[in-house]
């Protein structure tokens, strides 16, 4: 409630709103710190916050124990590669709802936002089945298939409410010109969207990024990305939090700072544009 | 205008998308609801039979299952009114003309770019082992016992866990309804020197009461599927006691190897998901449409 506000008051609501946004970071800021700490200090009662003998070595000790680089590497090739194709089947399909929209497109865009709907453990089985079959379990191909198809709904819907803000009549002007259906998606309306292109493919990266039911369930080894990575550290061997930490930090660090870039997309993206 | 030669190669370029989500969503489907017909398990795949609504009906009444209802309706509902809550709460606070906007908002936010297998563990550990926990410190500098957070009481755990994960989503939603109230309604308000609750139900409250639906809605569609958090910290236990109907499901499927039972629990699940999802749907189509 923006109302005129007495000096006082004012002050109390800033150490208010900061010892708030504080406590809600926190864990994450704890993460951080006690992944510089050695084991012993990672235990120490009471608790070192900032004065103990700063250190990398759990970085490095998870790279060498458990393999970080591939891992990450996964995280990287199935988030980043099943989106990209993602796009590409979107682009056009939201290219065609935005501006050649038919009596049924609302209808097909309803139908697809369902199919988010749908909990994943209702086709478990069947697709751990089919997987097991096609040898696609702990492949790289068949986990990046599922991430892209998990996105697809999401990614056309965002495309198709920024498509919606760009005026028609330039299309149409480059079509009087001659332009053909792929140049003009090509060259006149990709480059108008790239903003909306962007904020779109940000958003499925981090939801692909942190997707934790597939991930564990179909990979083991070889195709698993951070999530199983970090769920390999649930069984506690000795002292292993400072691991944790840094295993943890090494997780979300590069998503986190892709999520504070798009955090005003990540509304309009997760809301359907229901709320903008 | 659409011309019929656009209209052509709408239906062409649409075409994929709908291909790919439909095999996505049908052919799994079809078949979870085939096996749920079958008498199905993995260790024994020579003795498959067709068995009717059997599995539903073991399923059904099995005391588990029960258990993980209950589960899940208390690990979804608590969660909801933590975050929803809350995040009222904190997009209020952030609202205000307070110094380091951007920087607070960042604080904020953070926590829903986690992924869920890091928050689980990080709070399993970090902060609520009974031992060398932050809380477990907090406690003991106050005069108190720590609390043996996930043996003790294992589904506020989760639910605390979850709920910490979620916070950020629902303030972050409702911080951008707020910001979309105009600044005269806000002047008007303060003219007729409405105080600060009145002004809060009878204006705020409306006027994001839609954002709040939609939150709740989401929420609930991703809440029904929890599953990281539940696997690397408790393992469903102790005994069922944060069992969930997806972790029963995995259970059933991938640790007991009935593909019968899973099938029908999937399905259950399904029912209960898409409860939720036709009023999810009514809200965004008639969003469409304006």
């Amino acid at each position: 409630m923006a109302m005129k506000q007495s000096p006082a008051k004012r002050v109390g609501v800033t150490v208010a709103a900061w010892l708030v946004a504080f406590l809600i970071f926190f864990p994450i800021l704890w993460t951080f710190l006690t992944s510089f700490k050695s084991e012993l200090d990672a235990i120490a009662m009471p608790p070192k916050f900032l004065f103990f003998n700063w250190t990398l070595e759990n970085y490095a000790e998870v790279q060498e124990r458990s393999n970080y680089l591939k891992y990450a590497f996964n995280s990287i090739v199935l988030s980043v590669g099943a989106n990209f194709v993602g796009l590409l089947i979107a682009v056009p399909a939201a290219w065609a709802m935005a501006f050649a929209p038919g009596k049924r497109t609302k209808d097909l865009l309803m139908w697809m936002l369902s199919t988010k709907m749908m909990p994943a453990v209702g086709v478990l089985v069947p697709i751990y089945l089919l997987f097991r079959d096609l040898g696609l379990l702990d492949s790289l191909w068949g986990i990046g298939f599922v991430l892209m198809l998990l996105n697809l709904p999401i990614i056309i819907w965002m495309l198709y409410t920024y498509f919606k803000e760009i005026p028609v009549d330039i299309l149409e002007a480059a079509r009087m010109d001659g332009a053909s259906l792929l140049n003009e998606i090509l060259y006149v309306l990709t480059p108008m969207a790239v903003p909306g292109i962007a904020s779109t493919m940000l958003l499925a990266i981090i939801l692909s990024w942190n997707e934790a039911f597939w991930t564990l369930n179909l990979a083991t080894s070889n195709a698993a990305p951070l999530t199983a990575f970090i769920a390999s550290y649930s069984a506690p061997e000795g002292f292993f939090w400072a691991k944790l930490s840094a295993a943890s930090t090494l997780a979300i660090a590069p998503i986190l700072v892709l999520g504070w870039f798009s955090q005003k997309q990540l509304v309009r993206g997760l809301t359907f544009g229901a709320v903008k | 205008m659409a011309t019929q030669q656009t209209s052509a190669a709408a239906r062409v370029l649409v075409a994929p998308s709908v291909i790919l989500l439909f095999l996505w969503m049908i052919v799994p489907l079809a078949m979870t609801l085939y096996f749920s017909s079958l008498r199905y398990s993995l260790l024994d795949a020579e003795n498959i039979g067709f068995v009717g609504f059997q599995n539903y009906a073991a399923f059904l009444s099995d005391p588990d299952f029960l258990s993980a209802l209950v589960n899940t309706l208390v690990l979804v509902g608590s969660v909801l009114v933590i975050s929803v809550g809350g995040g009222i709460l904190v997009a209020l606070l952030m609202d205000q003309p307070v110094f380091g906007q951007n920087a607070l908002r960042l604080m904020v936010i953070a926590p829903f770019f986690v992924m869920p297998t890091v928050s689980a563990l990080v709070w399993k550990n970090l902060l609520m082992n009974p031992d060398s926990g932050l809380f477990a410190w907090i406690a003991r500098s106050l005069g108190m016992e720590p609390v043996v957070w996930f043996t003790n009481h294992p589904m506020m755990s989760v639910v605390i866990v979850v709920s910490w994960e979620w916070l950020p989503f629902a303030s972050l939603i409702l911080l951008t309804a707020l910001q979309s109230l105009d600044e005269e309604q806000k002047e008007a308000a303060q003219l007729d020197g409405a105080g600060a609750l009145p002004y809060f139900f009878y204006i705020v409250l409306p006027h994001i009461a839609r954002a709040i639906t939609v939150v709740i809605l989401i929420e609930t569609i991703f809440l029904l599927s929890v599953f990281a958090e539940i696997y690397v910290t408790t393992g469903g236990g102790p005994g069922v006691a944060t069992t969930n109907i997806p972790f029963l499901v995995y259970k059933e499927a991938l640790l007991n190897f009935d593909v019968g039972a899973a099938s029908a629990g999937g399905i259950v699940a399904v029912i209960l998901a898409n409860i939720v999802a036709i009023f999810l749907m009514r809200i965004v189509g008639r969003n469409l449409e304006g």
